[in-house]
């Protein structure tokens, strides 16, 4: 026992010694004091998805304004009553803005930007907006439904896996819009759901990959935040299409192609609007027009036909003469709803509970 | 010549005392070890996570905020524990509570006159708890199934219940398809004492003293004291052992349930996604950490909430990554419960035939 006391002492000491010999380094004095934004990460930047976007994004910041601005992230908090302690703490510690990058992020976000009102709070995917407190996604459907249109073209089976996070608009309208591409072109595909009920687990979206591949499943996408579905394809010999990030990188060209995000576009803008004082609370709902979003480069193994035709439907798509949840649209119970020519609106969009005709799921 | 574990013949009091001292430094130095590794200054992280606890009222309140979840499920699961009936439901308990919480708070609360709402909604979700623990414990005396299995099982269940009914029947008709259930009305509401620490404080406070008062100064106490001690040695004396345990467990049961009431009451003020973030699990942590003393769970789970407060900041102030918060977090956990060990064991040196009899004893 004494003995076992003597190290620990031992060990105490150089602790100490080690504390007390680090230098103290200079305190550098800038000329003004810079712009202080702070990200909310639901996962990890090294998940090469979701987060590794928004990530991105953030970098997108440094390199615009340098010294000018000091960007911070935090990762891994749960959404829940943990994001309002953090969200609360950049408030009080003096951050001007504040990213929060997950939809369950928002009714903390609401209740921190009710006690601080001269913070500004831009919450990613959700609805709730004040004064300052603002919302912020991309219309990533319409990439959806492009590499819905690869995703048909090049299946063989006609079954399509798609593991969901959660059955909530932001995912269903996704999935709706991947089907509608599909089925476009392949009107015998199917699309397979299975949820997961979490953003962010490589465990669970893997095993969900690799239960709809053994349903049949010859392609897998997938509403996630990692890379692991297309892993899990890739491994079995079948294509998929990623999400998030251009995944083909990381994975291999057995990713035909990937919905991405280009949040640089979005952070820079708002934080240069933080900046400059002209900042006002908005819903900002952006698609390929504006570059937001987009459609990564094509692996080797998309046929030119099939590019073309994708890019054909992309230029209607940016030029606005039309856009992907145009009528007649059946949902998978078999019954109309939306007629003949008829454009949904972004609010039946932002609500949208129900599935598109082809979808094997069910929105509970 | 080798080692074994002996266990006490009288608990030691110096073991008592000195044990977590000594575990707490070692925590502290092994963490510290872990960090230096990692290039960053072992003594400013320290001092970073005890502000980011204790050293504001905000870091306080919102340790406290962590604290009252713990102190009640801790002290529900340490009740079960000491009758050996190893409830590892706590999370199914909190949440189906919540449920029921949330169902008097949106459904009943139109009717019900508001100075019952709180009163009815804190009876009705520890009813709630109580009945998620009561279905192991008939199982348990009635058939003698294993209460762990059916405890932990019965967790995901419960999980399940609220999820139906926040993305189903009872999700906001105003959320935009959202999941989760509209916000309470004010009036069923916990009030707050300061932060967001709320009336759950008192009521856990008070339920623990309550505790250590009936397991201490009561015959019904000194009935469970037998129960846990030997089951059979209670039989001989005429008491109801299945029964005893059946209302332990309940007890038990809505103790966890309370704690579900207050998150939802108390923090979200509505059902939704993460209701409960793994208190369930933590409590049983607290509960043997505190020796499942009543009076000391809730300085235990103050601890713990300060610690897992304090993790914050190894990301916020230090800029470590957040896998590095929760490994520290599991550092300071494990010498602290490898040392009460030692409290009730000590280790002996044995030689060649007294480890040959030992074997033999099964010890």
């Amino acid at each position: 026992m004494k003995k076992g006391l003597t190290v620990i002492g031992i060990l105490l000491v150089a602790l100490a010694i080690s504390g007390c010999t680090k230098k103290a380094e200079p305190v550098a004095i800038p000329e003004a004091a810079p712009y202080k934004v702070a990200f909310i990460y639901i996962g990890v930047p090294g998940d090469l998805g979701w987060t590794h976007e928004h990530d991105i994004g953030r970098q997108a910041i440094d390199t615009a304004f340098g010294d000018k601005v000091k960007t911070v992230f935090i990762e891994n908090v749960p959404e829940g009553p943990d994001a309002t302690r953090i969200i609360r703490q950049y408030a009080q510690d003096g951050y001007d803005m504040i990213f929060a990058t997950s939809f369950g992020y928002m009714d903390p976000m609401a209740e921190v930007a009710a006690e601080f009102p001269k913070v500004k709070f831009v919450h990613c995917s959700g609805y709730k907006t004040s004064e300052n407190m603002s919302t912020y996604f991309g219309r990533i459907y319409q990439a959806r439904y492009l590499s819905g249109i690869v995703a048909g073209k090049m299946t063989k089976s006609n079954i399509i896996g798609y593991p969901g996070a959660f059955p909530i608009p932001e995912v269903v309208r996704g999935i709706n819009a991947f089907t509608l591409g599909a089925r476009s072109v392949n009107p015998k595909v199917q699309v397979r759901v299975v949820w997961t009920n979490t953003w962010y687990d490589p465990v669970k979206e893997r095993e969900a990959a690799v239960a709809l591949l053994d349903a049949g499943a010859d392609i897998i996408t997938q509403h996630q935040d990692t890379v692991e579905p297309q892993k899990a394809a890739q491994e079995r010999g079948k294509f998929s299409i990623g999400y998030d990030s251009d995944m083909r990188k990381f994975v291999g060209d057995s990713v035909l192609t990937s919905p991405v995000w280009n949040w640089g576009v979005y952070y820079v803008d708002t934080v240069r609007k933080g900046m400059e004082g002209t900042w006002k609370s908005d819903q900002y709902w952006e698609g390929l027009n504006a570059d937001v979003v987009h459609l990564a480069d094509f692996s080797p193994l998309v046929m030119q036909d099939v590019r073309d035709l994708v890019l054909a439907q992309k230029d209607k798509i940016v030029s606005g003469s039309w856009d992907v949840f145009t009528g007649p649209i059946k949902d998978n119970t078999g019954k109309l709803r939306v007629n003949d020519g008829v454009k949904m609106s972004d609010g039946d969009l932002l609500s949208f509970d129900w599935l598109v005709e082809g979808v094997v799921g069910k929105v509970q | 010549m080798s080692f074994a574990f002996e266990k006490r013949k009288t608990v030691s009091k110096t073991a008592i005392v000195a044990v977590p001292i000594i575990s707490f430094i070692v925590s502290l130095v092994l963490t510290g070890i872990l960090l230096v590794a990692f290039g960053a200054d072992p003594f400013s992280t320290f001092a970073a996570m005890f502000k980011g606890a204790f050293g504001s009222g905000r870091a306080l309140t919102e340790t406290l905020v962590k604290a009252i979840p713990l102190m009640l499920t801790g002290l529900g699961v340490a009740l079960a524990f000491k009758l050996k009936f190893w409830n590892i439901g706590a999370e199914g308990q909190l949440t189906l509570a919540g449920v029921a919480a949330s169902w008097v708070a949106i459904y009943w609360s139109p009717w019900l006159p508001e100075p019952l709402l709180l009163p009815t909604l804190i009876l009705v979700g520890c009813a709630a708890g109580a009945l998620w623990a009561g279905v192991p414990a008939l199982l348990k005396t009635r058939l003698k199934v294993d209460e762990t299995l059916v405890t932990l099982m019965l967790n995901y269940v419960a999980i399940l219940i609220s999820q139906f009914l926040y993305y189903g029947p009872w999700r906001d008709p105003k959320g935009f398809g959202f999941p989760g259930t509209q916000m309470f009305p004010r009036e069923a509401w916990f009030p707050r004492i300061a932060g967001r620490a709320h009336i759950g404080l008192y009521l856990a406070l008070v339920a623990a003293a309550v505790l250590w008062f009936v397991l201490n100064r009561t015959r019904w106490g000194f009935e469970l004291k037998v129960i846990g001690n030997s089951p059979r040695a209670a039989r001989y004396q005429g008491i109801s052992v299945e029964r005893n345990i059946l209302l332990a467990v309940l007890l038990s049961g809505a103790l966890c349930g309370l704690a579900g009431v207050g998150e939802v009451a108390g923090i979200s003020r509505r059902l939704q996604q993460g209701l409960s973030l793994g208190y369930g699990y933590t409590a049983i942590i607290v509960a043997w950490m505190a020796q499942l003393n009543p009076i000391a769970i809730p300085f235990v789970a103050i601890l713990m909430g300060g610690l897992l407060v304090g993790g914050d900041q190894v990301q916020m102030v230090m800029g470590l990554p957040s896998s590095m918060g929760l490994l520290m977090q599991g550092m300071m956990l494990f010498p602290m419960l490898a040392g009460s060990l030692f409290t009730e064991y000590r280790i002996k040196k044995i030689t060649g035939t007294q480890a040959r009899e030992s074997a033999r004893g099964g010890a």
